[in-house]
């Protein structure tokens, strides 16, 4: 399952970070790594990005982004 | 002693910056990028100089603020590093620590909003802190002032007896022994290009290919590197750039858990949440953007503006009127009399008309981005942006530019990337600003009485689409490969500091004097000069006569294609140069009509209403006027760059008013 399928209130832990270059790079800088614990906070009013809540801040991603991050769902 | 400043975005490194120098900085940019670099004296300590460096979150090699972070750090050795933490957020921020840590530099923990950890009964445990990471640690709270001057003291003496960090070792199993093997395979290199050897190492493993290229590693070497790395990444299981992050996020982990004690979160983070649920609320937060946005264009350009230009106003006329009499009463030539009047005064008096505008709106501005909205307008408009390669954080800047196209090229500094920087100002202008409204409304009244609404409407959707358009083009072209990625955090809320706003509008409101004076002030002298003497150089007593006409003859040819090849059509638009609303005054002149009002039943002797609106849809287009020019090449820091990009924008100009008027044509 990936990031994006996740619902806004339900938290996952990341299991790989897909994607390649400076946006993969960007998402492990700002600590979205392997074993890292992520509450989706909500869904922007159009739609897209989504807001993030994980290692203690809030954090947006786009949905297309959040697609190539590996999760399972944590209840 | 030169000190770098360095640390995430949001972490209050502006108001430490603005703590530790006062108003005694010096702004300018890195060469070759249009990323903004700050230096100042700190207060009391007159040989100690602070640079402000980018807010970054990564040394990694893939945006221009970290590349010229890097390159600053490497090539210009700072005696010190004071790194700046937001300990509401300390582990993402401890990630650029850690890398900061392996350049091996004298260095200092500034450790930000402690104020807010201990109100809300959290606590951090300082010496704890110290001895995970090998360098000293200050509590401070930068908004209130507290522990700069502790902070202070510990950096310049750690800079003066240049003790290096007690730790450079933040690894543990295959990736600890990659990075050794890799330090002792490039020692030499390191040495003689002077990186410092731990950073030059894990960056290595990390496959940092500006690393690889300035240590010169010749092809042995790089199959060494390549076997060592590629045998890490087969026993992590994971790949070289996960791997590190990894390492670094689980020490960071455990230094946390030994010395953060918190509480949840922090009262600040809670009230944040309370707000997003109004301010990013699913269906509110479009109308209250909207709302927002439309109070701080009525305040700057209607009620305060207005108030503040009206007072200036004002006194440049009480100015200009005592000077015109003591001209006329030292029988002075007239010319020289005009160049002052006309010339100087005008000049100076167009420049100054800006100002008002420009400390109202950066004082809103500034409210809007150091509260943390401007995070949240990105985050609800991003999708839209998106299709042409820009993000949400583009939106504000561009819908200034239906103010003022000067602002807005001014505010689109703040952009974190400078890809989406320069796309920005290139697409700004196109923004109907409402100097044009002069100009729309003069037209309308002549050709479209009927349908004024309409064709306003439709001038504004045009500059609209053809932005869209360029921006599409541009994102295939110029600016094509992936655009800077959108992970962006949405800070806390926080009420904005009265001295850093005051800080921020005096900044650009000297910048915009400084800069946009010179240019601005050529340039009316240049008109007036080109409006009052002939090509014999000789005075005239009718503008008919004058070197503007027969620069606007010469050229009227070119408009020709686009229906309106009469002279004063064109010399209209290129004294529309100084300043839009000048179209209009300039027309009436060379109509020989008193007032403006009086001009429109004369329009048709030039216009139909078809190249009516293709003048229109040019002057809507064309490049701006040259305070905005002023701007742009300020903010571009080329003037190559900014003269093409005019060249540019009015050939779109031509090309779409042609497209317009030739079609027109066709089916009229």
């Amino acid at each position: 399952m990936t990031l994006n399928e996740l619902k806004a209130g339900s938290r996952a832990v990341v299991t790989s970070v897909g994607g390649e270059g400076a946006l993969r790079r960007r998402l492990l800088d700002m600590g979205i790594t392997p074993k890292t614990l992520v509450l989706v906070r909500k869904v922007a009013p159009m739609g897209d990005p989504i807001e993030l809540f994980l290692r203690g801040y809030e954090l947006t991603v786009r949905s297309d982004d959040a697609a190539k991050i590996e999760i399972k769902p944590v209840e | 002693m030169v000190l770098a400043l360095i640390g995430n975005q949001n972490s209050g490194k502006t108001t430490l910056f603005n703590q530790l120098t006062g108003s005694n900085q010096h702004v300018g940019n890195f060469p070759g990028v249009t990323v903004e670099k700050k230096e100042g004296r700190i207060k009391n300590l007159k040989d100690v100089t602070v640079v402000d460096l980018p807010g970054i979150y990564s040394l990694s090699p893939y945006t221009a603020e970290e590349v010229v972070t890097r390159d600053f750090l490497l090539k210009d050795r700072p005696d010190g590093i004071i790194n700046i933490v937001d300990a509401t957020n300390i582990e993402r921020n401890l990630y650029l620590t850690l890398q900061l840590i392996e350049l091996n530099f004298p260095m200092v923990l500034a450790l930000n909003m402690m104020d807010e950890v201990s109100a809300s009964g959290g606590s951090i445990d300082i010496p704890k802190l110290e001895e995970w990471l090998g360098i000293p640690v200050v509590p401070i709270s930068a908004s209130k002032n507290q522990g700069v001057s502790e902070l202070v003291s510990r950096i310049t003496s750690v800079a003066e007896l240049g003790t290096s960090p007690k730790r450079l070792d933040f690894c543990s199993g295959e990736v600890h022994r990659a990075i050794h093997a890799v330090a002792h395979l490039v020692d030499d290199h390191a040495f003689v290009q002077r990186i410092p050897l731990r950073f030059a190492a894990t960056k290595l493993v990390e496959g940092d290919i500006p690393t690889i290229n300035a240590l010169k590693l010749n092809q042995n070497e790089l199959e060494t590197l390549k076997h060592i790395t590629d045998e890490m990444e087969a026993i992590v299981g994971m790949d070289r750039e996960a791997a590190l992050a990894d390492m670094r996020y689980s020490y960071i982990e455990k230094a946390s858990a030994a010395a953060v004690h918190k509480s949840g979160e922090t009262k600040e983070q809670r009230r944040s949440l309370q707000i997003d649920s109004v301010l990013t609320h699913k269906y509110l937060s479009i109308p209250i953007f909207i709302t927002i946005m439309g109070t701080i264009f009525w305040l700057t350009f209607g009620v305060i503006g207005a108030f503040l230009r009206r007072i200036m106003n004002v006194g440049i006329s009480f100015i200009t009127g005592v000077t015109d009499t003591a001209l006329t009463r030292a029988g002075i030539s007239p010319i020289v009399h005009s160049l002052v009047i006309d010339g100087v005064f005008a000049g100076v008096g167009s420049v100054l008309s800006f100002l008002p505008t420009i400390l109202v709106l950066f004082f809103f501005l500034s409210m809007l981005e150091d509260s943390g909205y401007m995070a949240r307008v990105a985050f609800v408009m991003d999708k839209l942006l998106r299709k042409i390669g820009l993000s949400g954080r583009s939106f504000v800047p561009m819908l200034i530019g239906f103010g003022c196209s000067v602002p807005a090229v001014m505010s689109a500094r703040t952009l974190a990337s400078e890809r989406d920087r320069k796309m920005t100002i290139m697409l700004t202008p196109f923004m109907s600003c409402s100097a044009k409204l002069p100009i729309y409304a003069m037209i309308t009244a002549a050709f479209f009485t009927e349908h004024e609404a309409l064709v306003m409407i439709s001038l504004y959707l045009l500059g609209i689409a053809v932005a869209i358009i360029y921006g599409l083009i541009l994102k295939s072209t110029l600016f094509r490969g992936n655009p800077v990625p959108f992970v962006m955090e949405l800070p806390a809320y926080r009420l904005p500091s009265a001295k850093t706003i005051t800080l921020h509008m005096w900044e650009k409101a000297k910048d915009f004097l400084r800069k946009a004076f010179t240019v601005i002030f050529v340039a009316t002298i240049v008109i007036w000069f080109l409006q009052n003497f002939n090509i014999r150089f000789n005075p005239v007593t009718n503008s008919e006569d004058s070197m503007l006409a027969a620069v606007g003859t010469f050229l009227s040819p070119v408009f020709a294609p686009l229906g309106f090849s009469d002279w004063r059509a064109s010399t209209a638009l290129l004294s529309g140069l100084t300043a839009k609303e000048a179209v209009v005054s300039t027309l009436a002149v060379l109509m020989n009509v008193s007032n403006p009002e009086g001009l429109a039943p004369l329009l048709t002797k030039i216009f139909t209403p078809l190249s009516a609106f293709s003048f229109l849809c040019f002057t809507l287009l064309y490049m701006p006027c040259v305070a905005a020019f002023a701007a742009i090449k300020r903010e571009m820091g080329s003037l190559i760059e900014a003269v093409s990009l005019m060249v540019m924008q009015t050939g779109i100009a031509w090309l779409v008013a042609f497209i317009i008027y030739q079609t027109g044509k066709v089916l009229i």
